[in-house]
């Protein structure tokens, strides 16, 4: 069982309020801060190991130590909520029902980045979490936690709530700040980095939600306490958000030791799979990593068992492995369909291209033309390879990281699904009644006894 | 006429002093959501120019973010608008039943308004709710689990609200 850090409290009645939250040890972090150096905070945050929990596992205190210093020019930290890649709903659960958790973790980032003014942009649907954050700032704001000289440290931090207005893109650090600019969400090219220019060309840090509470504990039991939880490079914990066709959907806080297979059959996370169906296939970090079918989840090219961390979940690179991404696990039973399941995700990355490079603009359009195509029995199988084509062709080829999320689902469900693809275009009727479904690969995969 | 109250002019006010001097255009997200909920849920073309005005901004700096983001409306919406998620999260969970649950029920097409213009119904992509799908957005809410009862039940509390 895994030792809960940042969702310990979740359960205690009333831990969205100030006083309950501090009377169970709330701020404290922020009373140890801010008696350190900024410096010293950044070097926990470096020994804690702890990596960027949005999606790219880049180092958190790597990316602090890179930002710039320029004389008489103010820096920020914004933290990015906009939380919108398909499968990922947890940092909506931190922020809905433990708010005050993200708050003590800005003001100690905030000190330690020398941010006097710092922002949460939030995903412009979640408009009840803003209303919940912001009850929870005004009431650390009262409370003497922000505002002018805190604790009499001589500090002074404000933190504001920003809300998006609907655009996957603003996920990308660059794209949010545009939008914080009040500018249409196109990321733009690096460098120069958001360390160095990004909001109102002053020096930023952006990070995820989930990073920033991971600071809390970080500073109250310290960066090496931190660091050995969890296993190798992935240290910690890590919130996984789970959907698709569990028995538990929901948010599972996990050290980053179980296997894959503990957590999709154990009780205590998903619970395993509605009327005793069998495993496919996953997506096991958000819509845009490789999906895997269920014999390359659970067990890795290696024949090791695949374990939930950012090391064992890319085993094999994208021929054999995925990615441990937002951590938004999405699991299709031995009933869905791949083909279907990855239009769907072709059509999101379509509405959400920003349109500032072609090969995203006109190659997520084909590709959702095309996945369709083929999903309503109408393909050919020289759809099936334009569609690898098309992908290649985005990938690596744009500004921002969206070309590559959009790319990679396609190109993972022909590599591992073709047969399933290749039945749709021989069986344009049948494909129209049934799906695909297991039968015809069960035999390489492993089904666990739940 | 297209004009804040005094209380709204304040909130305006306040939004602009999060931001540093002479940076009053990183307000226009907020002020564009909070106008789009005062005059009648969606942004004519006089409410644009009206907060162009305020932030100081020339009009297309305006149109163009409007046009970008999905929750703006450029065109009027029934007095209730249904935002049901479709992304593969929530098809798994039989988000495509519903849509079709609520198109039978309201006899409309999805993007259509009935015709006594109380209901809009619309697709959306993945709104961060995939666990608890099928899922929908109403108002500042979201509907999720959803069912036929529930839609059902929606629907009725909507008609109430609307007598
Ligand atoms: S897929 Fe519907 S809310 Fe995420």
């Amino acid at each position: 069982m895994t030792k809960k850090i940042l969702l310990e409290k979740i359960d205690v009645p009333g831990i969205k309020n100030y006083e309950v939250y501090r009377r169970e040890g709330g701020y404290r972090s922020v009373e140890k801060a801010l008696t350190m150096k900024p410096e010293e905070i950044v070097e926990e945050v470096k020994k804690s190991g702890l990596r960027g929990r949005g999606g790219a596992g880049f180092p958190t205190g790597l990316k602090w130590s890179f930002i710039a210093k320029p004389e008489g020019i103010p820096r920020h930290l914004v933290v990015n909520a906009d939380e919108s890649e398909p499968g990922t709903f947890k940092d909506r659960y931190l922020m809905e029902f433990i708010p005050h958790y993200l708050i003590e973790g800005m003001i100690v980032s905030s000190f330690a980045l020398g941010s006097n003014v710092s922002y949460i942009y939030i995903r412009g649907e979640y408009a009840w979490i803003t209303d919940i954050l912001d009850q929870a700032i005004a009431e650390a704001r009262q409370q003497g936690w922000l505002g002018k000289n805190i604790l009499g440290s001589g500090f002074d931090c404000e933190i504001y709530t920003q809300r998006g207005a609907g655009a996957y893109i603003c996920g990308e650090e660059t794209a949010l700040l545009e939008s914080l600019e009040g500018k249409r969400g196109n990321p733009r090219i690096k460098p120069p980095f958001p360390a160095v220019k990004g909001v109102w060309q002053r020096p930023t840090v952006v990070n995820n939600v989930e990073t920033i509470a991971a600071v809390v504990p970080i500073i109250n039991e310290g960066g090496e306490a931190y660091a050995k939880i969890g296993i190798g490079k992935s240290t910690g914990t890590k919130l996984i958000s789970a959907c698709g066709n569990i028995n538990k959907p929901g948010v599972y806080e996990i050290d980053m030791t179980i296997s894959v297979e503990e957590f999709i059959y154990s009780d205590e996370y998903c619970g395993g799979i509605p009327q005793g169906k069998r495993l496919k296939a996953c997506i096991p970090g958000g819509s845009s990593v490789p999906i895997l079918p269920a014999n390359l989840l659970l067990t890795t090219a290696k024949g090791e068992k695949r374990l939930m961390n950012y090391e064992s979940l890319s085993d094999g690179g994208f021929a054999t492995g995925s990615m441990m991404g937002s951590g938004g696990f999405i699991v299709l039973d031995e009933d869905q369909c791949v083909v279907k399941h990855t239009y769907t995700l072709a059509r999101f990355y379509r509405h959400e291209s920003c349109g500032q490079c072609s090969p995203c603009r006109e190659g997520t359009g084909w590709m959702e033309k095309i996945l369709k195509k083929i999903e309503t029995g109408k393909g050919e199988m020289k759809d099936i390879d334009l569609l690898w084509d098309i992908q290649r062709k985005i990938e690596g080829n744009t500004i921002c990281p969206l070309g590559d999320a959009a790319a990679w689902p396609v190109a993972a469900a022909i590599r591992h699904f073709r047969d399933e693809f290749e039945w749709h275009v021989n069986n344009p009727e049948l494909c129209l009644q049934q799906n695909y479904g297991l039968a015809h690969y069960a035999e390489d995969i492993r089904v666990p006894v739940a | 006429m297209i004009v804040f109250s005094d209380q709204k002019l304040k909130e305006v006010k306040d939004i602009i002093s999060h931001y540093p001097e002479g940076k009053q255009k990183s307000a226009l997200l907020p002020v564009l959501h909070m106008a789009q909920e005062e005059f009648g849920g969606w942004l004519s073309v006089e409410t644009m120019d009206y907060v162009a005005g305020l932030l100081q901004l020339e009009p297309i700096e305006v149109y163009e973010v409007a046009s970008f983001y999905s929750m703006y409306n450029l065109k009027p919406v029934g007095k209730h608008l249904f935002e049901v998620c479709q992304t593969g999260p929530c098809m798994l969970n039989g988000s495509d039943d519903i849509i079709e649950y609520i198109k039978h029920k309201l006899n409309i097409q999805v993007g259509e308004t009935t015709a006594d213009g109380l209901f809009t119904l619309k697709t959306v992509e993945c709104l961060g709710a995939c666990g608890y799908a099928p899922m929908m957005q109403y108002g500042k809410t979201y509907r999720e689990h959803l069912t036929k009862e529930k839609v059902d039940a929606i629907i009725e509390e909507c008609k109430a609200k609307s007598n």
